[in-house]
């Protein structure tokens, strides 16, 4: 097959039009964080004080700072432009351990940064992440990424990001120095992953 | 007419080809490909000559582009110029084409940009061929492209003859060229 038959082959496939890739990714993200929430519902399931927790403000925060880094992750990984959002986070993070210290606290610094349930958090967050890295790593196959490794790692942050929110609705442990650590470990697990099988799954 | 001029005028008739085969029109895609092809070629051989290649391994490189550019079409902002657009994949698969060569890799912007078109080999050479994958290929997707590429048959035709629905040979046709693209990646 000579370079002219090739493209009499392309040119008559003309009429394949493939999804937008934020289409993809939409519908990727639509399918697997109900199958995430799911996972965490049958198996640890909401924290039996849900409802008086809400009114903690520590609690919350867990929620807008997992989130601060899902929202900006897939907004990046869409456009490729604007990468400083990913700040907002860590940001937000800091932001919260500063304002935990200055109100006084009942338990020692170190009690509150392992908490009750150090290891089940990293594990659940990386566990419910899994199938949302997944198909979100299939979703941006249909990209033309020139770095595969950055727009897996992208994938790993997002999905740890959204796995992180859907924990956060167990988690028991409210301080912003348990976040800063287990939520955090998870997280880079997890986007270590999507940097690895981005590199494989996103060359084109 | 100056260089500039001219190579402004080639890159805003590729951005109205390319919307045009966006809209479904097949023979301005077919046009904006074979005029893409010789510039891919020159840069593809000056990449090639440069990294101190020899520039006969091309045409590989080129089939590459021209698969890469037609999976990834979806990809281009219609709002946006196409040159660039091509021109950073082409640059992206000649990276990856020096690199499995394992060469140092000098891969200028100009490379693809700057280059005047290039004729075709004059014969064809002993390298890689995209027909040497075809035979890895399913059944189905190794007829259909064998004869819309190389007995030059249209949809209609090819499903005639294979007997199958115009509809499965468009479906054989992209998985073909999809598995091609993930073939010649592989090697």
């Amino acid at each position: 097959v000579d370079t002219d038959r090739l493209i009499l082959a392309l040119a008559a496939d003309n009429d394949h039009r493939p999804q937008p890739v934020r289409s993809q990714l939409a519908m990727a993200l639509l399918v697997t964080l109900p199958v995430a929430a799911a996972m965490m519902l049958v198996t640890i399931g909401l924290r039996p004080d849900f409802m008086a927790a809400m009114r903690n403000p520590f609690f919350d925060l867990k929620f807008v700072i997992a989130l601060a880094l899902a929202i900006p992750a897939i907004v990046i990984s869409v456009h490729l432009s604007r990468v400083w959002m990913l700040l907002l986070s860590p940001f937000i993070l800091i932001a919260a351990i500063i304002a935990e210290m200055m109100v006084p606290q009942r338990t020692p610094m170190m009690m509150r940064m392992v908490g009750k349930s150090a290891g089940l958090c990293t594990m659940a967050i990386s566990l419910f992440s899994l199938p949302i890295l997944g198909a979100v790593l299939l979703a941006l196959r249909h990209g033309a990424p020139s770095r595969p490794a950055f727009v897996g790692a992208l994938a790993g942050l997002m999905s740890s990001g959204l796995a992180a929110t859907i924990y956060a609705a167990h988690c028991a442990d409210d301080s912003p120095l348990f976040v800063a650590v287990w939520y955090t470990l998870a997280t880079l697990l997890v986007t270590g992953l999507g940097a690895v099988l981005g590199a494989r799954m996103l060359r084109y | 007419m100056p260089s500039g001029a001219r190579v402004r005028g080639r890159d805003d008739e590729w951005t109205d080809l390319m919307r045009s085969a966006n809209a479904g029109d097949g023979a301005a895609y077919h046009r904006l490909l074979k005029s893409v092809t010789p510039v891919l070629r020159a840069g593809a051989r000056q990449g090639l000559s440069r990294a101190g290649q020899s520039p006969d391994q091309a045409e590989d490189i080129v089939q590459d582009i021209l698969l890469a550019v037609h999976l990834k079409r979806h990809t281009w902002d219609a709002n946006a110029p196409f040159a660039p657009w091509l021109f950073a994949i082409a640059r992206n698969k000649l990276i990856d084409a020096l690199r499995k060569r394992g060469r140092r890799i000098f891969v200028d912007i100009d490379d693809f940009s700057e280059t005047l078109p290039s004729e075709p080999p004059p014969e064809p050479l002993p390298s890689v061929d995209i027909a040497s994958h075809l035979g890895d290929l399913p059944q189905r997707q190794r007829d259909v492209l064998q004869s819309i590429a190389v007995e030059n048959a249209s949809i209609r035709q090819t499903a005639e003859k294979l007997s199958m629905t115009e509809g499965n040979v468009r479906v054989a046709l992209h998985r073909g060229l999809a598995s091609l693209a993930a073939k010649l990646r592989e090697d």
